[in-house]
């Protein structure tokens, strides 16, 4: 029942947390029209599970990234609205250094290997 | 955060619902929009979410810490299971709230009487010093043996000394007339201890000399009782023995060395008669020092006593001069001899304890077994054998929890109880519940719930799910396993009961012999008062033997008074003095030996008036009095020993009585032994005329009357036929004998009832276990019984295997008992009189309580097994 998480574990979840901080930059919004920012603007090639979204919210606003209110949306009914804190603006910086890094050291890492086991499988 | 977070989960929960709510909302118009219909677009959305339950779970685990999570879970489960069972709860609730009490009072006075340190700045530093008795203990000090000690060894800071005395105060405006108790001390006790008065300044060395004023320092109850604590008493003047005294200092209200008794201080100097201040053959005197620091406290005492043996080769036979010093530290000095009593009493607490804890366990055991399958159930269900394990604990602990918050409770009043009645009980004005005892009855109270859940719990959390689950009334291969285990923890139980009734009944015997000692005189319808002739009016023998006289004409001719006497101390109120003599007709006896006996002094009356057999010679006559009183009485014991195969008649004592240089006294009489102490054999005793009447060796006087009936009734005309005489004398210690009897048998009436009372609850906590023990088996083999009944077995015979059944763990208890006894009952030796640790007859009543009350508990349960109607019990599942 526990953390029967996405098979790639930690690393999507940190960027789960990351993207989901990233989509809050611009203005306030509820979770539906947060699933669906990441969903269009990564042209639909990642689908954010609601089971992983909201804790994540919740985590997040637990440490005090994101704060919360109550709302109308756009349609007018009642939805809950989530903010992006000072604090979760520099832990927004840190995580996008941190992704940055970590593609680059991907992206080292593959170039070589690519090239090496090409033709072995 | 974390924390709040835990605390917030329902909530969150609720929002959570809410959030889910509006996003299937929004994805549904999203759909409805994208041209489906309003059933499809609701339940692609629905799809789309997925199961909203695993959402809302991961959330909540996400929130969850989980050891807080199932410990409370397990308190919830626990505290309903014990509320389902009320009888049981209660009775176990109160068990613990006994044996935890019980344990965290006696743990209060054992800490505050033999743990915490004294009341002074570095109490590791100060030792008592003694000087070595012939017995080899440690002994009182002659004032000059301490002022050598003083001056020639290096290994103290300070040495100071003291000495017991009194004060008659008259009032000076109409106030009564009190006798005070007090120290005189050199001048340096109050630096040695390091203490500090709170009012006024203490003692200097220019107060502790000859030719000083008299000065006085009133302890803190003193100042308030009588000058109503305030500070302006400071340099006036009190008159003591009819002197003037200038207070000088006020003591704080902690300081209670030696003694809460003591009202007075007054420098040594002012409170010593000048020989016994050059004496080193009077020893009266205790003497305190602080060790230098890096000293040990064995150093020092070969620096004094290397100094005292130079003292005794001065004065080699010439007296009584000690050859060694003995030394403690001051802490045990202070304590003495309720060091034993207190541990005793301590480990008989932990054992009562400890019996609670296996009662509580047996218990449980007995609850684990009926709930076997609902634990198989849980252990099936994926519950951890961890989980299980706790939530058995938990319920023990919670149990104790609510016993342990009971105990404090009835430890609170036990302590009250204890420091008001335990006469005897040093520094009881130190005898508090403070943080630390509280710390202590929590632990133990974790501790009593761990240990007796923890049994039961490994016990019944075990894999074997499935024999559990098939477990029924007829098989009864586990179950049976489990009832030896229980009635192992009863044999454990028994026999710590057997010791603790032990300890009780051989202190028992021992007040039982001490009670019928006989003091060698009646102790019933007399009354006794003491008074101490001080000051101006009392300063010649005439004065002294004048008042006196009057005092006894005036008494006996009061109505009831059947007859008076006089003498310095009654039998049984203490030891009092003891002085050396020699024997005029046996000259030239080896030096070294020093024959000493107790002194008294005694009027003519007064061997009548206590009923004290003459048994040969007569007593003193009216007209061996003031300077023709060169006469003694001995009792038969120093007749015996030292006239073995003669009369003492006539023949002559060498005693310093009247004067520092010895004279003869001419023996006129012997009579029977009496007990200075009643669970103290009769000594060598001697008595003077005291219408001798020498100022400061006769004055300390009990007045003895015996009446034809309640001596209490004539204590106030006696007290005013005294003020009618001298207004100013105070009167004191209105006793009638049994009470000073009763003074010294009160705390070993005390300990023994106290032990008596743990092993009288611990028997019956054994008697309950075992009771519940057999009761359940016999529950357990209700088919079988009915089965053996219907073949054929005599109801006779059923009830003799049932009664077996519980009496095997009784014997083996028993026992196991006896043999711990036997090792245990050292530790009470000390404490008994003339009681044999092993008596056997003690061991034979013991072993007989025991089997009677394990009989008794047995038979209910082996009664009602034999009465099973065998359709009835075949029927029972």
């Amino acid at each position: 029942m526990a953390g029967r998480d996405q098979s790639d574990g930690e690393m999507l979840k940190g960027t789960l947390d990351m993207m989901i901080l990233r989509t809050l930059v611009p203005g306030d919004a509820h979770g539906h029209t947060i699933a669906k920012i990441i969903e269009r603007t990564s042209e639909d090639v990642l689908e954010v599970e609601q089971g992983s979204l909201y804790p994540a919210l919740h985590r997040l606003e637990d440490r005090g990234w994101v704060s919360s209110y109550w709302g109308a949306s756009e349609n007018n009914r009642k939805a809950k609205y989530y903010r992006l804190t000072a604090a979760g603006r520099k832990q927004l910086v840190r995580e996008t250094n941190r992704w940055r890094q970590m593609i680059r050291a991907i992206g080292l890492v593959m170039g070589e290997k690519a090239a090496a086991d090409g033709g072995a499988q | 955060m974390s924390w709040l977070r835990f605390f917030r989960r329902s909530r969150k929960d609720a929002e959570l619902q809410e959030e889910i709510g509006s996003y299937l909302e929004e994805e549904a118009a999203e759909n409805m929009a994208r041209g489906m219909s309003a059933d499809e677009a609701r339940r692609q959305a629905r799809i789309k979410l997925g199961n909203p339950q695993r959402v809302r779970e991961t959330l909540w685990q996400q929130n969850t810490v989980s050891f807080v999570e199932s410990a409370w879970r397990d308190l919830k489960y626990s505290a309903r299971t014990l509320m389902r069972t009320p009888g049981f709860t209660a009775t176990a609730i109160l068990v613990m709230a006994l044996g935890i009490g019980a344990a965290v009072a006696l743990f209060t006075v054992v800490r505050s009487v033999l743990l915490k340190p004294l009341p002074f700045p570095a109490p590791n530093q100060l030792v008592a010093l003694y000087a070595k008795a012939d017995t080899g203990k440690g002994g009182s000090v002659a004032a000059a043996d301490f002022y050598d000690w003083q001056s020639e060894s290096r290994s103290f800071e300070q040495m100071a000394v003291w000495r017991w005395t009194g004060y008659n105060m008259a009032g000076d405006r109409d106030e009564l007339p009190e006798f005070l108790q007090a120290v005189t001390c050199s001048w340096n006790l109050f630096s040695t201890l390091g203490v500090q008065p709170v009012l006024g300044r203490p003692f200097t060395s220019a107060d502790d000399i000859d030719a000083a004023n008299s000065s006085v320092i009133l302890s803190w109850s003193f100042f308030k009782r009588r000058f109503n604590g305030v500070p302006s008493i400071i340099g006036k003047t009190i008159r003591l023995n009819g002197q003037p005294y200038a207070v000088v200092g006020v003591l704080p209200e902690s300081f209670t060395y030696p003694d809460p008794k003591i009202q007075l201080w007054v420098p040594y100097h002012k409170g010593v008669s000048s020989p016994i201040l050059h004496s080193h053959y009077s020893h009266t005197s205790h003497v305190i020092a602080r060790l230098r620091p890096g000293v040990s406290l064995s150093q020092g005492t070969q620096e004094v006593s290397a100094i005292q043996h130079e003292i005794f080769a001065r004065f080699n036979g010439g007296g009584p001069v000690s050859p060694a010093v003995v030394s403690l530290p001051l802490v045990d000095d202070v304590v003495g001899d309720s060091k034993a009593p207190l541990y005793i009493l301590m480990v008989a607490v932990l054992c009562l304890l400890l019996i609670a804890c296996l009662n509580l366990s047996n218990l449980l055991v007995a609850r684990a077994v009926a709930r076997r399958k609902e634990m198989a159930m849980r252990s099936a269900l994926g519950g951890s054998r961890m989980r299980l394990i706790a939530q058995q604990i938990t319920e023990s602990v919670l149990i104790c929890l609510s016993g342990g918050a009971l105990g404090i409770v009835v430890a609170y009043a036990a302590v009250r109880w204890l420091t008001m009645y335990w006469l005897d009980l040093p520094r009881a004005d130190a005898v508090h519940i403070d943080a630390t005892v509280l710390a202590f009855a929590v632990g133990i109270t974790f501790l009593a719930g761990i240990m007796s859940g923890v049994l039961p719990a490994l016990l019944f959390t075990g894999a074997k799910v499935v024999a559990a689950m098939q477990d029924r009334a007829r098989t009864l291969g586990a179950s049976g396993a489990k009832a030896s285990l229980r009635k192992g923890l009863l044999v454990v139980e028994l026999a710590l009961t057997v010791v603790l009734l032990v300890g009780a009944g051989l202190l028992f015997k021992s007040l039982l012999l001490l009670s019928s000692v006989d003091l060698g005189c009646t102790t019933r319808n007399v009354l006794t008062m003491r008074y101490f002739l001080r000051g101006e009016s009392y300063a010649k023998p005439e004065q002294i033997v004048s008042f006196q006289t009057q005092i006894l004409e005036r008494v006996r001719h009061l109505p009831g008074v059947a007859a008076v006497g006089l003498t310095s101390v009654v039998p049984g109120d203490g030891f009092y003095g003891d002085t050396t003599f020699s024997i005029l007709e046996h000259p030239s006896e080896s030096p070294e030996k020093r024959d000493s006996a107790l002194f008294r002094t005694a009027d003519p009356g007064y061997f009548q008036a206590m009923q004290i057999p003459l048994v040969a010679g007569r007593f003193f006559t009216s007209s061996e009095r003031l300077s023709n009183s060169n006469f003694i009485i001995i009792n038969q014991k120093l007749a015996r020993e030292y006239f073995p195969n003669e009369d003492p008649l006539g023949k002559h004592l060498t005693v310093s009585w009247i004067s520092p240089t010895p004279k003869n006294f001419e023996i006129v009489g012997v009579v029977g032994d009496t007990r200075y102490r009643l669970n103290e054999p009769a000594l060598s005793m001697m008595w003077f005329p005291i219408l001798s009447g020498i100022p400061g060796t006769t004055t300390d006087t009990a007045l003895v009357v015996r009446t034809a009936t309640d001596p209490v009734a004539l204590g106030i005309p006696i007290q005013k036929t005294i003020a009618g005489i001298d207004p100013d004398l105070p009167v004191s210690n209105i006793l009638t004998m049994q009470q000073i009897i009763g003074k010294s048998t009160a705390n070993s009436g005390f300990e023994a009832s106290l032990l008596g009372a743990f092993a009288t609850l611990s028997l019956l906590l054994a008697a309950v276990g075992l009771f519940g023990v057999l009761s359940y088996l016999v529950a357990q083999r209700t088919q079988e019984i009915g089965v053996r009944m219907a073949l054929g077995a005599q109801r006779g015979r059923v009830l003799g295997q049932v009664l077996a059944d519980g009496l095997k763990p009784a014997f083996a208890g028993l026992a196991l008992g006896l043999v711990g006894s036997v090792a245990a009952v050292r530790l009470v030796r000390s404490m008994l009189y003339e009681t044999r640790p092993l008596d056997p007859a003690v061991f034979l009543l013991v072993s007989a309580v025991l089997v009677v009350v394990a009989g008794a508990a047995c038979m209910v349960p082996a009664w009602r097994a034999s009465r099973l109607d065998p359709m009835q019990a075949l029927r029972t599942e």
